[in-house]
């Protein structure tokens, strides 16, 4: 997802036997259901996992602005340059929420953005992809925050306080992200032949690639179970997916697109969609930083930062003056 | 980059006569900038009407060890709520 893969550092689930009586009472306040808060004791590994997975998540919503910001200036129409715009003003922050949730945990803006401009920290696989056509961005609103909608709804209902409220404002406004990628991808279906079959090659190009934003099959994996024990995940990366195809396909349908699956087929039985089986290669590639645009986006992100800094430098400058004024009046 | 910026909590006023609520958190290097960042950050939507920003650093906080003596004392004193003392069907007005 946002944040795939997350390592809990464990190489087993912990049972009650491998815990403390300090971890045993916390597990005990998880399974009541009670928020664990930024002062209240908890294990090394669960604030380790949440620092990775909050900050992943961050870093995903940041970069997930720069394939965006590729069509600011394109946009077909005003209205359509504005509405961009403000998306990509809630991506920065649904960062700043989230990079704000890991500090609780004791961990520095600077050193989680250090880690990212090092390209030390991950992100999601979904932004080391191009947007080649203004329908990508209407596929990215549509097929993309919709899996985050996916993923982040249950992340609301997770044992940590601060990550819970951030995902329930980031959840708040991504529903316009989803809604205004729809709406363009309509207007672009019902529009020229030509339009349609841009919509249909951003449909065929993204697929995918938001398939594989849930992560591989985690059924076996013990992060994973880890993490289900501590209530930071809920789902399995298959139940998640699942959703997203079910829910995906019939809105595929009434724009008249097709999905690129000729394995896709409903299954009386499960009440679901059967699919393809995706590309895993790629999807581990892209994560190595093999994808695409991954040397792109971290030059972009480290260009914007490196760029800023005489301006962060005389905003703190500023405001040393006015507290030295200040000091000696 | 020489220091990093202080962190500042952010409190919204939603609407007029209700009070400011703490809606998160932001870096910035000054107070001002911190009013213009929480701007920004948690009203693109109207959901606020007034803005406070403090320093994270000038909150003082209870300690989550001292829950029972703080908050335990009130836990026996019930009669503080109206509800403990029954009144009579017929008597009105109470």
């Amino acid at each position: 997802m946002y944040a795939q893969m997350v390592e809990t550092g464990l190489k087993k689930v912990q049972t009650r036997d491998d815990m403390s009586a300090e971890e045993q009472a916390f597990q005990a306040r998880i399974d009541a259901g009670v928020k664990i808060e930024p002062k209240d004791w908890m294990p090394e590994a669960y604030r380790k996992t949440l620092v990775r997975q909050i900050s992943q998540h961050a870093h995903s919503e940041i970069v997930g602005q720069l394939p965006e910001g590729n069509w600011v200036t394109r946009a077909p129409t005003l209205k359509r340059k504005s509405i961009l715009l403000a998306k990509i003003q809630d991506e920065a922050g649904h960062g700043l929420y989230l990079y704000s949730a890991a500090e609780t945990l004791g961990v520095s803006r600077d050193e989680l953005l250090d880690a990212l401009h090092a390209g030390k920290a991950k992100y999601s696989s979904i932004f080391n992809y191009p947007t080649l056509t203004w329908a990508d961005i209407g596929a990215i609103g549509w097929l993309v925050d919709g899996s985050a909608i996916i993923n982040q709804i249950p992340l609301c209902r997770c044992s940590y306080g601060p990550y819970a409220r951030a995902m329930i404002r980031v959840c708040k406004e991504e529903s316009f992200h989803a809604r205004q990628g729809y709406d363009i991808m309509m207007k672009l279906a019902q529009g020229s032949p030509e339009q349609k079959a841009m919509a249909q090659d951003a449909l065929n190009r993204w697929w995918w690639p938001s398939l594989m934003m849930f992560g591989p099959s985690d059924a076996e994996s013990v992060n994973s179970a880890q993490s289900t024990q501590w209530r930071i995940k809920l789902f399995s990366n298959d139940e998640l997916r699942q959703r997203m195809v079910d829910q995906t396909v019939p809105q595929a349908e009434f724009l008249g697109l097709t999905v690129p699956d000729p394995d896709l087929k409903w299954n009386e039985e499960r009440g679901s969609y059967d699919f393809g089986e995706i590309d895993w290669d790629e999807f581990h590639n892209v994560l190595k930083g093999n994808g695409p645009c991954n040397k792109e986006r971290l030059r972009t992100r480290v260009k914007a930062w490196e760029d800023g800094a005489w301006f962060r430098d005389a905003l703190v400058a500023y405001a040393d003056k006015q507290a030295d004024k200040q000091a000696a009046a | 980059m020489s220091k990093e910026w202080p962190l500042w909590e952010v409190f919204i006023r939603s609407q007029h006569g209700l009070a400011h609520k703490h809606v998160g958190s932001l870096h910035a290097p000054d107070a001002e900038m911190a009013i213009n960042n929480a701007r920004d950050v948690y009203t693109r939507r109207n959901e606020g009407v007034s803005i406070w920003v403090v320093k994270a650093a000038d909150i003082v906080a209870s300690s989550p060890s001292d829950k029972d003596a703080l908050f335990e004392p009130s836990n026996s004193k019930v009669y503080r709520h109206p509800t403990f003392f029954p009144m009579p069907e017929e008597v009105k007005n109470l």
